[in-house]
């Protein structure tokens, strides 16, 4: 059990590593959510009240479009210079490269919300300090993540890799996106934890059912 | 694998022949015209016949994509797909359908109500199965990668369905737990469901055969020129 661990942790070091040096995930996320938060305020128009309904959503659209375009380079990366049949000849438990790109993705993501967020929340002249919207990111990134690693894996693997993960993961991640949206919402409008207790329910829900279930079937995916 | 000759034999083609044609007697002819909502209601006994067949394709497909990852046999990913296929048929009715009859009752083409929004996603989802295998770069794979599709897409689809009930509802309460269907109601959906469910298997296997001679086409092809 241990030695797993470490084994994920070997991965997870190599993705980090590549990231520090050249920066190229975390970057080209986050000017491509601000874009989003740009854009979309735009498109909604900014009258009076209007910014309190629709600030959460914007946020979380900005969240899962910069999300979709990082998790297409979790595994883009893999491919190039045949990284990926590298990581596959270690010994390792499949699940394991699994965890290890997981935790990586993760933590790309998260790094982008925490540039991000603040950002939103000057934009909408909301207060900065939040610790309840971290927990709902946390939550709702980790559900991202879930999905996004495995299905990046799967879109790597096909002729059409950059439109195939989004027609893969959006559908997929309508409950969580959905929670995220109404946990926030609250959240943003200094409102009771227990106005967002039952969509932060949801979102741990469906993390741990697609952690589960990612686990069991990454193997699928990766093998050759 | 010789579902064909089963077909035949069995007297399934006959049962939903029969089936249909008295579905379609009872919903035009025999059932009387309901009280509030007049003519247009006759699309309930088409609509929910196709939902719950559209849900029971995405079961099969379920079901068939793990017994194909567990046993790599291509006779399991031929029903899983030829299931998905007929799935997204019937989901596309369901998506037509319900517009069609909730505008004139309703007044809305569309709301986000927990079953409206399901079976969008259940559509999506289905779309996706089958974008997989049309850009998969070799069947193998194709199959192997939809059937994963098919296994994650069909959990996501009961917490598509609580998560929008907890956030909206719109939709009637279903009108047969209420007992607000009187008896010739009731039988015209039981013959209308049983009609479309048959006319479902056979078109999933009707399919799946085909895939499978496809399949066995290929393979002698190789064999061959190789």
């Amino acid at each position: 059990m241990n030695k797993s661990f470490v084994k994920v942790l070997t991965v997870f070091r190599k993705d980090i590593l590549a990231e520090l040096r050249t920066r190229e995930i975390v970057v080209s996320v986050l000017v491509f959510a601000l874009l989003v938060l740009v854009i979309f305020s735009f498109a909604f128009d900014m009258g009076a009240g209007m910014g309190e309904t629709v600030a959460p959503g914007i946020l979380w659209v900005a969240l899962t479009f910069g999300g979709v375009i990082g998790f297409n380079r979790i595994f883009a990366m893999e491919k190039e210079n045949s990284r990926l049949e590298g990581l596959m000849l270690c010994p390792v438990d499949r699940a394991v490269i699994y965890w290890g790109k997981l935790a990586g993705s993760f933590t790309f993501m998260l790094a982008v919300a925490v540039i991000i967020t603040p950002v939103f929340l000057v934009l909408f002249n909301l207060p900065l300090l939040l610790p309840r919207l971290a927990l709902v990111i946390v939550l709702t990134v980790i559900g991202f993540a879930a999905v996004g690693t495995l299905f990046s894996a799967l879109a790597i693997n096909t002729r059409a890799r950059d439109i195939m993960l989004p027609i893969l993961f959006l559908p997929i991640v309508v409950p969580v996106i959905v929670a995220a949206v109404k946990a926030t919402a609250p959240v943003l409008a200094g409102a009771p934890w227990a106005d967002m207790l039952t969509w932060l329910q949801v979102i741990i829900a469906f993390d741990i059912i697609y952690l589960v279930v990612a686990t069991l079937v990454f193997e699928f995916v990766i093998e050759e | 694998m010789n579902i064909k000759r089963s077909l035949r034999n069995n007297g399934l083609l006959e049962l939903g022949f029969v089936l249909m044609i008295a579905a379609l007697y009872m919903v035009f002819l025999y059932v009387p015209t309901e009280k509030h909502t007049g003519i247009v209601q006759r699309i309930f006994y088409f609509h929910v016949p196709v939902a719950w067949v559209s849900f029971l394709a995405f079961f099969v497909t379920f079901i068939f994509s793990i017994l194909y990852l567990s046993k790599r046999e291509m006779k399991w990913d031929a029903i899983a797909c030829a299931s998905a296929e007929a799935g997204v048929i019937f989901t596309t009715l369901v998506l037509i359908t319900g517009p069609i009859w909730g505008k004139p009752v309703w007044g809305i083409w569309w709301t986000w109500d927990a079953r409206l929004t399901t079976s969008l996603v259940l559509w999506l989802i289905y779309v996706a199965y089958l974008l997989v295998r049309g850009f998969a770069t070799e069947p193998a794979r194709g199959a192997r990668f939809s059937a994963v599709v098919g296994i994650v897409g069909f959990i996501d689809v009961p917490l598509v369905f609580l998560t929008v009930n907890l956030w909206r509802t719109q939709h009637p309460t279903t009108i047969i737990f209420e007992g607000g269907l009187t008896t010739p109601m009731l039988v015209t959906l039981l013959v209308c469901i049983a009609a479309f469910t048959v006319l479902y298997v056979l078109l999933t296997i009707q399919s799946a055969n085909l895939k499978s001679l496809d399949t066995a086409l290929k393979r002698l092809k190789s064999m061959h020129t190789g």
